[in-house]
C-alpha cells in the first residue's frame, strides 16, 4: 500500500519534470535557432539542416552589422529611454503623492481617471498622435517618441507608485509637517527618498517596455539617424529579406543589452515585473 | 474662536487641495495631450476624407462608418482578434499558472527554471516576430527541418491562409506566458505563507492545497487576468505587422493592421479613424461587458 503510495508519487513528480524540461525547450529552442543562424553562412542555411552546428566561427555577420549605423540606432533608443524615463518617473511620482497621501474631494475620481487610461489601446491615438507631431515640427525625430512613451506609461506608473506610498508610515510625514516642512518640502525630503525602491521597479517595468517599443517608434520616425532599435531591425530585414543569418545576428546583437541588464540584476527584473503584474 | 478653528481648518484643506493641483497638473497634461485629446481628434477625424497632405478634408459625415460597418475585411478582422483572444486566454492563462504553481512550490532550487522561462519577455514584439517568421520559415525553418528528417516535405506555415493565424497565435502565446507566469508568482507572494503551512499541518496534500485553497484565493487575479488578456489581443498589432503584415490576403488581418494599412500605407486619414475609433467602442464594450459578467458570477 504504502509503496504504491510511493510509486504514485513518484511518477507524477516525473511527469512534472518532463513537462517542465518540455517548458524549457520550447523557450531556448528559437534562441538556440537564432544563435546558430547567426554564425552561418547564407549558403550553410540553404543547405545544410536547421540544426547542424555552423561550420567554424564565422563572424562576418556580425562584423558587418557592427559596420553598418546600428550604434546609430542605439544611441537614440537610449537617449529616448533615459530622457522619457526621467519625465515618467518624476511626474509619476507628483501624481502619486496627493493620490496616496492627501485628503481631498476629487482624490478617487482622479485616481480612477488616471487608472482607466490604462486599457486605452494605443493605435487609437497613433494617427492623431502622428498628424499633431507633424505640425508642431517634431516629426522624424527621436524627441518625438517621448511625449507618447511618458504619457502611455504614466497610468500604471502612478498605479504601483500610489501602493508603494499608501505603505509609508504616517508619523514620518507627520513629524516633518510639525517640524514646519510644507507638502513639498515633505514630498522632496521624506517621500522621494522613501519610496526609491518603488521608484526602481517602476524604471525596470518601463524601461522593458519604452526600450522595446514599435508602434510609436514606426509611425513618428522615417529616416535612419533618427530611428530606435527595434526599428533597426524592421530595416535590416528589408535590405537583408533572404539573408536569414545576417538578420538573426541583428536579433541576437539587439538583445545583449537586455541579456546582460538581466544576468547582473535578474532578481530585481523579475521583482519590477511582478510589481508590474498586479496591475488591473 | 470656534470661527477661528474653522478658518484656519478651511485654509488648511484650501492649501492641501492647491498643493494636490500643483502636483497633479504636469501628469494630466500628457494624459490629455497624449490619451484624451487624441480620442476625440480621432472621432473627429473619422467624419472627413482626407489623405493627410492636402490642404482641404472633406466632410462626409457618417459614410465612413457606414462604409465601416459594411466592410467584410474589417468583420474579418476583428473576428481575427476574437480567436486570438479566445486561444490566448485559454492558453496562456493555464500554463501561466501552472508554471508559477511549479515554481511557487519548487522554492528556491527552481530558480534556473525561472530565469529561462522569464527570457521571452526580455524581447520585443519585432524581434519575437522575426524570430519566429524565420524560425518556422518554409526553406530554412524548424518546422520543416523536423519534417525533412522524417522524410517529410517542406512546411509553410506562414504563408498558408489556413495555418498563419493559428502559427501567429503560437507566437503571441511564446511570448505572453512568461508575463502570466510572472503575474500569478506575484498572487502566489500575496498569499500568506501561514495558509500553506497551516493546511500541510492539517494533513492537506499539495493537489488540496492547489485547488481548494491557492486557486479560490487567485480568483481576483485570475479575472483580472482575462480582462488584460483580452484587451491585449483587441489591439495586438507589432507581431503581426512583422510576421505576415495580415497575410496572406487577409488570413491574419486584425483591427489594427488594418487601420495602420489604411491610415498610413493608403493614406485614408478618415477611414483609418473610423477604424481607430470603431476598434476603441468595440474594445471598450467587451471589455465592460466582461468586468461585469465576471463580477456578477462571484455574488
Amino acid at each position: 500500500m504504502k509503496q504504491n503510495l510511493s510509486i504514485k508519487k513518484l511518477s507524477i513528480k516525473a511527469i512534472v519534470g518532463i513537462l517542465a524540461i518540455a517548458w524549457l525547450l520550447i523557450t531556448i529552442i528559437p534562441f538556440i535557432f537564432m544563435l546558430l543562424a547567426g554564425f552561418k553562412q547564407q549558403f550553410e542555411m540553404l543547405m545544410g539542416s536547421v540544426f547542424d552546428l555552423p561550420k567554424g566561427l564565422y563572424l562576418k555577420n556580425f562584423i558587418d552589422v557592427f559596420k553598418g549605423n546600428i550604434f546609430i540606432y542605439f544611441k537614440n533608443s537610449i537617449l529616448v529611454l533615459i530622457v522619457s524615463l526621467i519625465i515618467l518617473l518624476f511626474l509619476s511620482a507628483c501624481a502619486s503623492y496627493p493620490l496616496s497621501r492627501f485628503k481631498f474631494k476629487l482624490n478617487k475620481p482622479i485616481y480612477a481617471i488616471i487608472v482607466a487610461c490604462m486599457s486605452v489601446p494605443v493605435h487609437v491615438t497613433l494617427l492623431p498622435i502622428f498628424l499633431m507631431t507633424t505640425s508642431i515640427g517634431l516629426y522624424d525625430s527621436p524627441w518625438a517618441l517621448i511625449g507618447p512613451y511618458v504619457a502611455f506609461n504614466l497610468p500604471i506608473s502612478v498605479f504601483i507608485l500610489v501602493t508603494f506610498m499608501q505603505a509609508v508610515p504616517k508619523e514620518l510625514e507627520e513629524a516633518a509637517e510639525i517640524d514646519g516642512c510644507n507638502k513639498y518640502k515633505i514630498f522632496f525630503n521624506v517621500m522621494l527618498p522613501l519610496v526609491k525602491p518603488g521608484l526602481a521597479t517602476l524604471a525596470i517595468y518601463n524601461g522593458v517596455a519604452i526600450w522595446n517599443e514599435f508602434s510609436f517608434a514606426l509611425v513618428l520616425t522615417q529616416t535612419l539617424p533618427n530611428r530606435t532599435l527595434p526599428l533597426a531591425i524592421w530595416e535590416y530585414q528589408g535590405q537583408y529579406t533572404m539573408n536569414v543569418p545576417m538578420i538573426m545576428s541583428v536579433l541576437t546583437i539587439s538583445m545583449l543589452p537586455m541579456i546582460i541588464a538581466f544576468i547582473f540584476g535578474q532578481d530585481k527584473l523579475i521583482k519590477g515585473m511582478m510589481a508590474g503584474a498586479v496591475k488591473g | 474662536m470656534q470661527s477661528q478653528t474653522n478658518s484656519l481648518a478651511k485654509r488648511r484643506a484650501a492649501s492641501t487641495r492647491n498643493a494636490a493641483i500643483i502636483f497633479l497638473v504636469p501628469a494630466f497634461l500628457f494624459l490629455i495631450i497624449y490619451i484624451a485629446y487624441p480620442i476625440v481628434y480621432s472621432f473627429n477625424l473619422s467624419c472627413y476624407n482626407w489623405n493627410g497632405f492636402a490642404s482641404n478634408k472633406v466632410f462626409v459625415g457618417f459614410n465612413n462608418w457606414k462604409e465601416l460597418i459594411g466592410d467584410d475585411v474589417f468583420r474579418k478582422a476583428f473576428l481575427n482578434n476574437v480567436i486570438i483572444m479566445v486561444l490566448s486566454i485559454i492558453v496562456q492563462l493555464p500554463i501561466g499558472i501552472a508554471l508559477a504553481t511549479f515554481l511557487d512550490f519548487g522554492g528556491k532550487k527552481l530558480n534556473v527554471f525561472k530565469v529561462i522561462w522569464f527570457i521571452p519577455m526580455l524581447m520585443s514584439s519585432v524581434a519575437i516576430g522575426y524570430l519566429f517568421k524565420y524560425a518556422l520559415d518554409a526553406s530554412s525553418g524548424i518546422v520543416t527541418g523536423i519534417s525533412k528528417a522524417f522524410g517529410g516535405h517542406s512546411i509553410d506555415l506562414l504563408g498558408n491562409p489556413k495555418t498563419a493565424l493559428l502559427t501567429i497565435t503560437v507566437a503571441i502565446c511564446w511570448q505572453f506566458i512568461p508575463f502570466y507566469m510572472v503575474y500569478f508568482l506575484a498572487a502566489y507572494s500575496s498569499i500568506p505563507s501561514d495558509l500553506y503551512e497551516a493546511a500541510i499541518i492539517d494533513g492537506a496534500k499539495k493537489s488540496q492545497y492547489f485547488w481548494k485553497i491557492a486557486l479560490p484565493l487567485m480568483k481576483p487575479a485570475i479575472k483580472s487576468a482575462i480582462v488584460l488578456s483580452m484587451v491585449g489581443s483587441l489591439k495586438y498589432f507589432d507581431l503581426i505587422y512583422v510576421m505576415t503584415g495580415g497575410g496572406p490576403g487577409t488570413a491574419s488581418e486584425l483591427m489594427a493592421t488594418y487601420m495602420y494599412k489604411n491610415a498610413f500605407l493608403s493614406q485614408r486619414m478618415g477611414y483609418g479613424s473610423a477604424i481607430a475609433s470603431g476598434m476603441f467602442i468595440l474594445i471598450t464594450i467587451i471589455s465592460l461587458i466582461t468586468i461585469k459578467a465576471l463580477n456578477r458570477k462571484e455574488d
